[in-house]
């Protein structure tokens, strides 16, 4: 091997561990801060018994899960019964892979180590594990891979609740994945590029996407909520209807990694939320975080993650807000709703940056992101104040109320 | 509709989902900087003439409590109402007589466990010497322990039940 060979794949092992190290650290502090959350909404404390406020909680959960006893159904698909959780968990740790956590740092390694031997590495290394050029594309096609998971865990118990919840499962996930794919198609026809370098390179050009595209984002969004399973759409569990949905059957561990898989989830797309419309490790108004110091990778990093870390807050907070849909109405948002409005934008968006661009011929992106944020706002008050009137949601009780009411 | 279910006509052409989810939102988060109403319990105990959110009621129903008269002398005369009226079976009582005629319990037994603490007994005993009592710390390391004999039941100290309210006693 040569020695740049070597050095790139030391690296890539390097970010690789602490990539896996954080999101899985990660995960088990989110489900403490779950509880907390939770607690407070309800004006109670939350766990505060193991450690200093809690802190130790999570450990005390892994310990407790590691060494309970596994049970497995009878009559279950054993061979996939085990399997099932890893394919949901592989899925949810794989795409954390390419996200960009941080500004590119500029890298000049050169050395002998020991049992490697010399290593050398020289330029600019982006701060995602894998910095691949397809970029959010990578992301929307691994996540729907996270359904099989979900599906066979819901075949292979041999519980009608845990089938039920399956089902339901896929059909959500795979409804939801147009509007999500589609929502994402007017950053594509912005930025011109899938990978999330440039997507943050636009935004720092022009404006954070969440202006121009807010309709994109409320797409992607929602659509990101109904992916993970979590409330308002978490109906594959829906405990007062389904148990536990897809995971009744599953005890210790195995159920810990679906618990992992949905929590590594939210945080892959609060992360995707951040770059993608919140302009990821952009420290707004600075462009001196693009020149590869190591203290600009530390401030965007920073910056990064407060911008994760509200919207993780943004998931618990929903969760705790919003009460459950019905399936009908789950089903109604997505294709009724949720796709029309998705297809409309991206004509309208399509357009109009054709119009900019071709007919009227501007070039700067500032103004550019300034004009379409201006048709955005219109647009946003027409869908938020007289289309969502009773549409958003629409109940099935419309169907149902007989003509002659009260009589 | 056959059977006259009301139904209510809904004001879904006012409502606004996204706005209405915002306003959840802004309550919810209220409450996170709210006064916190959970009790600290081993640190922090009610007491049963404690006051406010952590208060007992009076009228709760908890493990009995064998009152004693001046001598440390259980008040029972051995009776039998108690096992008489008991709906869950769970008093044991074999009364026994001493050389002035007096009766008095043998043995007197409750099996907490079988209890259903409906407070019967304390209703109906004329001595007001069993009762039940305001307390709920009823842990043990084993179930035999949960028969209480009749010295563990004298020796009990917690506040006794009211039963009912002694504003409102016959419950209006």
């Amino acid at each position: 091997m040569t020695p740049e060979m070597k050095g790139f794949l030391l690296l890539a092992v390097l970010k690789m561990v602490v990539v896996f190290t954080v999101v899985m650290v990660g995960v088990a502090l989110l489900t403490l801060m779950e509880r907390k959350v939770s607690a407070w909404m309800q004006n109670r404390r939350g766990p505060n018994r193991v450690g200093f406020a809690g802190l130790l909680q999570p450990a005390a959960d892994g310990v407790k899960n590691i060494v309970k006893e596994e049970t497995y159904p009878a009559e279950a698909n054993s061979f996939l019964f085990i399997l099932a959780p890893a394919l949901a968990f592989i899925p949810a740790m794989c795409l954390s892979a390419v996200i960009p956590w941080a500004a590119p740092v500029d890298i000049s390694l050169d050395r002998t180590l020991p049992l490697l031997g010399h290593v050398r590495y020289d330029g600019r290394m982006a701060m995602a594990v894998a910095d691949l050029p397809i970029g959010f594309l990578f992301v929307l096609a691994v996540s729907s891979l996270g359904v099989y998971g979900i599906a066979l865990a819901g075949w292979s118990s041999n519980s009608k609740y845990s089938l039920l919840g399956g089902l339901r499962s896929s059909a959500q996930m795979i409804s939801y994945e147009v509007a999500m794919g589609m929502s994402l198609i007017p950053l594509l026809i912005l930025v011109g590029n899938a990978s999330f370098g440039d997507v943050i390179k636009a935004q720092q050009d022009g404006l954070w996407f969440i202006l121009p595209l807010t309709l994109s984002f409320f797409v992607f969004l929602v659509a990101g909520f109904a992916e993970t399973n979590r409330l308002p759409f978490d109906l594959p569990e829906a405990e007062s209807e389904l148990i536990a949905g897809y995971h009744t059957e599953y005890s210790a561990m195995k159920f810990s990694l679906f618990f992992i898989a949905e929590y590594a989830n939210m945080v892959t797309v609060s992360a995707m939320l951040a770059t993608l419309f919140f302009g990821g490790w952009d420290i707004p108004g600075t462009s001196w975080d693009q020149n590869g110091s190591t203290l600009a990778a530390v401030a965007t990093g920073a910056a990064m993650f407060l911008k994760t870390f509200f919207f993780l807050f943004f998931f618990m907070w929903i969760r705790w807000t919003l009460p459950r849909f019905r399936y009908d109405q789950l089903m109604a948002l997505g294709w009724k709703f949720l796709i029309p409005l998705a297809l409309v934008y991206l004509m309208i968006i399509a357009v109009a940056v054709w119009i900019l661009e071709a007919v009227v011929g501007i070039a700067d992106p500032k103004i550019k992101a300034l004009i379409l944020f201006g048709m955005n706002a219109v647009m946003c008050y027409v869908v938020f104040f007289i289309l969502d009137r009773g549409t958003l949601v629409s109940g099935s009780y419309r169907r149902q109320v007989p003509a002659n009411v009260g009589s | 509709m056959a059977i006259g279910v009301k139904v209510m006509k809904r004001p879904e052409g006012e409502t606004s989902y996204v706005r209405a989810a915002l306003r959840g939102m802004r309550l919810t988060f209220k409450h996170m900087f709210q006064p916190k109403v959970t009790m600290q319990y081993p640190e922090e105990r009610t007491t049963a003439d404690a006051r406010g959110p952590y208060a007992i009621a009076p009228r709760w129903r908890g493990t009995h409590r064998m009152m004693a008269d001046e001598q440390g002398r259980s008040k029972c005369v051995a009776c039998g109402l108690c096992p008489q009226i008991c709906p869950a079976n769970c008093i044991k009582l074999v009364p026994g007589e001493d050389e002035h005629g007096n009766r008095y319990p043998l043995i007197y037994e409750i099996d907490e466990f079988r209890c259903v603490f409906c407070g019967y007994c304390q209703e109906v005993c004329p001595e007001e010497a069993i009762h039940v009592g305001v307390h709920f710390e009823n842990a043990e390391y084993g179930r035999d322990r949960f028969v209480y004999d009749l010295e563990r039941l004298t020796s009990q100290t917690h506040p006794v039940s009211t039963l009912w309210d002694p504003a409102d006693p016959k419950g209006e």
